[in-house]
C-alpha cells in the first residue's frame, strides 16, 4: 500500500455537497436509482430462486438460471449506484516519484558493499564454508526431491512385453487367430498376460484374404516377406511422433492415421510416414501362427517403439 | 463504532495514514482497464468453485467399478479420478453447475489475461516503471496455463489422457535429460506407476494456485505503489492519475462488476456444456477418439506440433526430436522469453529512459504495433492449425492441403501482418481527425454562384460537460455554496 500521498500537514480538501465534483453522473438521478433498486430487488429475487432450486431439485439450467440472474441483478445495480450515482470527479491524485535520493542509493550501495564486503574479507575462510556447505546441502537435497520421483529409464524404452512365441491376445485377454480378422478389419492386440500395457499395444490388420499357403503378402519393405500371416500385418500402435494410438485406418488407401497430429503411415509400404510430422515408420511386428492355428509373435520389435528420445541411437 | 474500531487498529498497525490514501487511490475511468479486472474475478470464481470440487474429487489412478448414476458407464471398469469426476457431476446437488463453471472460469480467466497483456503492450503501459509488474504478469500467464492443462487433465478422460500422453513425449523429447525427466514425472515409463493423477492434483490445487495468488498479490500491490497508467487528455500529465477515487466509486463499480462476471461465468457454466467427460469415457493408453482438440489456451501448441514438418534428426549416436523439441519446447520458450524482455529490448532500441505514465495510442507506435500484430497472428494461424483435421472434415477438402497451406500461412501471415499493420498506423497518424466525431459540414453558395465549405458550429446538446480534476476532499460540508455550475466546469467535444 502506498504511504506517499497526503500525509496530514497540507490543507486537506473540503467540498460542498452542491460541489459538481460530488453530483451523480446521471442526468435523471432518481431514474437511475429506481432502475438500480429494481434491479437488486430482481437480484434478491434470483438469489432466493436459486435457493429454491437446490431445494427442490437438482436442475443445472434452473441453478444457473437463477444464480446468474441474481448476482447480474445485484452486480448491474450496485455497478449502477457506483457509475451514475456516485461522486464522479474527476478528481486527481499527485504522482510523487518512487525512486530515492542520491544520497539514499550510495547508502544502500555501501552498505551493502563496504559493510557486507568487510566481514567477508575479514573472515573469508568463514564465507567460504559457509558457500560450500550451502552448495553441497543443494547438491544432496536434490536427490530426495527429484531422484525419488521415479525409477531411471535404463533400457526400458527399448523393450516391450512382446518376445518371440508370445501369443497375440484382445486387451480382454482372447487369443486372436487370423480367422477374426476379415479383409480391412483392424485389432488392438497386446502380449499375452499384458493387456492394456501402453508400450506393448499392436494394432492389427488385415489387407488381404490369403489362406494358408496360398503365398504371403508382398509388403514394399525389404527382408520382411516373412513378417505377415495370410495377409495380416501388425505395427506397433503408438505412433512415432507423441506416442498417441495410431487408431485411425482408411481401408480404401491402407493408410493408418494418427489422430492427435494427423501423421499418416502407409501401411503396404512398411507403415512408413507419407505426411504429418512423424519421423520414423511404425515398428512392425514379425507374427506367425502356432500349432493351433492362433497368432503368435515370431519376434519382439526389433526397435525401440514410439516417439524419438535422446538415448535412441 | 467504526471510529472506535479503526482507532484500535491505528494503535497497532498506524493504518490510517496510509489507508486514507489507499480509499482517495484514482482509478482512471477507461473501459479497457476492466479487462485485469476479468481476469481478477474470474480467478476468484476458479478458487470457489475449485474448492467446492476438491471436496468431491478423488485424486487416484485405481481402478475402481463405476455404480453412480449414469446409466451407460455402469459396470464399467474406470480409475476413481473418473469416478469420482462423473460423480461430483451428477450426483453431487449443484455438482454439474460447480464444475462447468469451473472449467468456463479457466477458459475466461486465461482469455482475460490475453486480451488484458494486448492492451499493456499495445499501449505501452510495460515501459519504465512498470516492466517487473509485465514480468509478473506474464509469469501468471504462464502459470495459468501450466494449470489450465493440469486441471483438464485431472477427469483422467480419454481426451485428457491423451493429452497427458502428448505431454510425456515432449518431455521425453528434450535432448541429453527427457527420458529421464519423463520417468521421474509420470514415476516411470507411460503411463507411469499411477502417481501421475496425485501430482497433477496436488500442482493444480495447492502449489500453482499458491504461486499464482502471490505473483496477483504482488501484481496488486505493484499497481497501488507505481499507480494507474492513463491515457493522455485534458488535465492529464506525467505526474498525476485522473479519474474516480477508489472509496465509494470505484469500490462499487468493480463489486458490481465482480458480480456480473461471475453471474457470466455461472450461467455459461449451466447453459453452455463444457468438457462432458461421460460422453468420452475413461482413458486408456491404447484408445483414442477423432478430433482430439486441447483446451483454447494450449491449441497454438497443439497447431504448431502439427505444422512441424518430421525433422527428427539422428546423429552422433543419439536420436534428436526436433520435430517435437522445437515447436513444443523451443518455440514457447522463445515466445515467452520475447514477451518478458521485450520492455528492455525497446527501450535499448528507443534509448529511452523515462519514465511513462502516460499511454500511447497503438498508431503512434507503429513498429511496436505492428510487431504485436504480427505475434498475435503467428498465435492465432497456429491455433487455427491446431483444427486441421475438422477443417479438412468440415470443408471436405483434403488434409493434405489443408496442413501444407497452414505451414505457408503461419510463416506468410505474421509478415503480411507486420506491414499492414504498419502501414495501417502511419496512414492514421497522417489522417485528419480519425477518430474523432464528424461535425457537419456546411455548403453555402454565394450570390455569384459560387460554393464554400465550412465546419458547422457546436450545437446546444453536443459534447458534454467536464470538470476540473480536484483532490479527493476530505470533508463534505453539507451546506449549499450556490455553486450551480461551479468554477473549471467547461464544455468539451468527444
Amino acid at each position: 500500500m502506498s504511504d506517499d500521498g497526503r500525509t496530514g500537514t497540507g490543507p486537506l480538501p473540503v467540498a460542498a455537497l452542491d460541489d459538481p465534483h460530488l453530483a451523480p453522473y446521471a442526468k435523471r438521478p432518481q431514474a437511475v436509482a429506481a432502475v438500480a433498486a429494481v434491479s437488486m430487488a430482481v437480484g434478491i429475487v434470483g438469489v432466493i430462486g436459486f435457493g429454491v432450486s437446490y431445494w427442490v431439485g437438482n436442475q443445472t439450467q434452473w441453478q444457473a438460471a437463477t444464480l446468474g440472474v441474481g448476482l447480474l441483478g445485484l452486480g448491474f445495480g450496485v455497478a449502477a449506484w457506483g457509475k451514475y450515482l456516485m461522486p464522479q470527479g474527476p478528481f486527481v491524485e499527485e504522482r510523487h516519484a518512487s525512486h530515492s535520493t542520491e544520497e539514499e542509493r550510495s547508502a544502500m550501495t555501501a552498505a551493502i558493499v563496504e559493510r557486507g564486503g568487510m566481514v567477508v574479507k575479514r573472515r573469508k575462510v568463514l564465507g567460504g564454508l559457509f558457500a560450500l556447505g550451502s552448495a553441497v546441502f543443494g547438491v544432496v537435497a536434490a536427490f530426495p526431491l527429484i531422484r525419488s520421483l521415479g525409477p531411471k529409464p535404463g533400457r526400458t524404452l527399448f523393450a516391450t512385453n512382446w518376445r518371440r512365441g508370445s501369443s497375440v491376445v484382445t486387451v480382454d485377454g482372447r487369443r486372436v487367430r487370423p480367422s477374426d480378422l476379415e479383409v480391412g478389419g483392424v485389432l488392438t492386440v497386446f502380449p499375452g498376460g499384458h493387456e492394456g500395457n501402453s508400450p506393448d499395444q499392436t494394432i492389427l490388420i488385415r489387407l488381404e484374404q490369403l489362406a494358408p499357403g496360398q503365398g504371403e503378402l508382398v509388403l514394399q519393405s525389404p527382408g520382411r516377406s516373412d513378417w505377415t500371416v495370410q495377409g495380416i500385418v501388425g505395427y506397433s500402435k503408438m505412433c512415432t511422433h507423441l506416442g498417441c494410438p495410431v487408431g485411425l485406418y482408411q481401408e480404401q488407401t491402407t493408410e493408418l492415421v494418427c489422430p492427435c497430429h494427423q501423421s499418416v503411415f502407409n501401411v503396404r509400404a512398411g507403415a512408413v510416414p507419407e505426411f504429418g510430422p512423424a519421423p520414423r515408420p511404425l515398428p512392425q511386428l514379425p507374427l506367425a501362427v502356432d500349432a493351433d492355428g492362433y497368432l503368435v509373435a515370431a519376434g519382439g520389435y526389433d526397435q525401440a517403439v514410439g516417439p524419438g528420445f535422446w538415448e535412441r541411437p | 463504532m467504526i471510529d472506535k474500531s479503526l482507532r484500535w487498529l491505528d494503535d497497532r498497525l498506524g493504518v490510517s495514514k496510509g489507508g486514507r490514501t489507499f480509499l482517495d487511490k484514482i482509478f482512471p475511468d477507461h473501459w479497457s482497464f476492466m479487462l485485469g479486472e476479468i481476469a481478477l474475478y474470474s480467478f476468484v470464481v476458479l478458487l470457489a468453485t475449485g474448492v467446492f470440487l476438491s471436496l468431491y474429487y478423488v485424486p487416484s489412478a485405481h481402478e475402481v467399478i463405476y455404480h453412480g448414476s449414469y446409466a451407460p458407464l455402469r459396470g464399467q471398469r474406470v480409475s476413481e479420478a473418473y469416478a469420482s469426476t462423473v460423480g461430483l457431476s451428477f450426483d453431487v446437488k449443484s455438482g454439474l453447475l460447480m464444475r462447468q463453471a469451473h472449467h468456463w472460469a479457466a477458459d475466461v480467466f486465461l482469455g482475460s489475461i490475453a486480451v488484458h497483456m494486448a492492451r499493456v503492450f499495445f499501449t505501452g503501459a510495460f515501459r519504465k516503471p512498470r516492466e517487473l509488474n509485465w514480468i509478473v504478469g506474464i509469469t501468471m500467464l504462464i502459470l495459468g496455463i501450466a494449470n489450465g492443462f493440469l486441471g483438464y487433465s485431472l477427469p483422467d478422460d480419454l481426451v485428457s489422457g491423451t493429452g497427458i500422453r502428448i505431454a510425456y513425449s515432449i518431455i521425453e523429447s528434450i535432448p541429453l535429460v527427457g527420458s529421464y525427466l519423463a520417468f521421474f514425472v509420470f514415476g516411470g515409463n507411460y503411463p507411469g506407476n499411477g502417481v501421475i493423477i496425485p501430482r497433477f492434483f496436488v500442482l493444480h490445487v495447492l502449489i500453482v494456485p499458491a504461486v499464482i495468488v502471490g505473483l496477483l498479490a504482488a501484481h496488486l500491490g505493484l499497481l497501488v505503489k507505481q499507480k494507474h497508467t492513463q491515457f493522455p487528455g485534458k488535465g492529464k500529465t506525467e505526474r498525476n492519475v485522473v479519474g474516480s477515487p477508489m472509496f465509494p466509486t470505484f469500490m462499487a463499480k468493480t463489486t458490481g462488476f465482480m458480480f456480473m462476471v461471475t453471474a457470466a461465468l455461472f450461467l455459461l457454466g449451466g447453459f453452455a456444456q463444457i468438457n462432458p467427460i461421460w460422453q468420452f469415457g475413461q482413458y486408456q493408453p491404447y484408445q483414442i477418439s477423432y478430433a482430439v482438440q486441447p483446451d483454447w489456451y494450449m491449441g497454438w501448441l497443439d497447431g504448431a506440433l502439427r505444422v512441424m514438418p518430421s525433422w527428427e534428426w539422428v546423429g552422433w549416436g543419439h536420436t534428436w526430436p526436433l520435430e517435437v523439441f522445437i515447436p513444443a519446447v523451443l518455440f514457447p520458450g522463445i515466445v515467452f522469453n520475447l514477451f518478458i524482455v521485450w520492455p528492455f529490448l525497446e527501450a535499448k532500441f528507443t534509448k529511452d529512459t523515462a519514465y511513462h505514465h502516460l499511454l500511447d495510442r497503438p498508431r503512434d507506435r507503429p513498429k511496436r504495433t505492428s510487431a504485436g500484430a504480427a505475434v498475435l497472428m503467428l498465435l492465432f494461424m497456429l491455433f487455427c492449425a491446431s483444427s486441421t483435421d475438422v477443417l479438412a472434415n468440415y470443408f471436405h477438402i483434403s488434409l493434405n492441403t489443408v496442413l501444407v497451406t497452414f505451414r505457408f500461412l503461419v510463416v506468410l501471415m505474421p509478415i503480411a501482418t507486420f506491414f499492414v499493420t504498419h502501414a495501417i498506423c502511419i496512414e492514421m497518424q497522417r489522417a485528419e481527425g480519425v477518430g474523432r466525431r464528424k461535425r457537419a459540414v456546411v455548403v453555402t453558395r454565394s450570390a455569384t454562384g459560387e460554393f464554400a465549405t465550412y465546419d458547422a458550429d457546436v450545437r446546444p446538446g453536443d459534447g458534454h460537460e467536464e470538470l476540473e480534476a480536484i483532490p479527493v476532499p476530505t470533508y463534505i460540508d453539507l451546506t449549499p455554496r450556490h455553486l450551480a455550475t461551479g468554477p473549471g466546469v467547461r464544455r468539451v467535444m468527444r
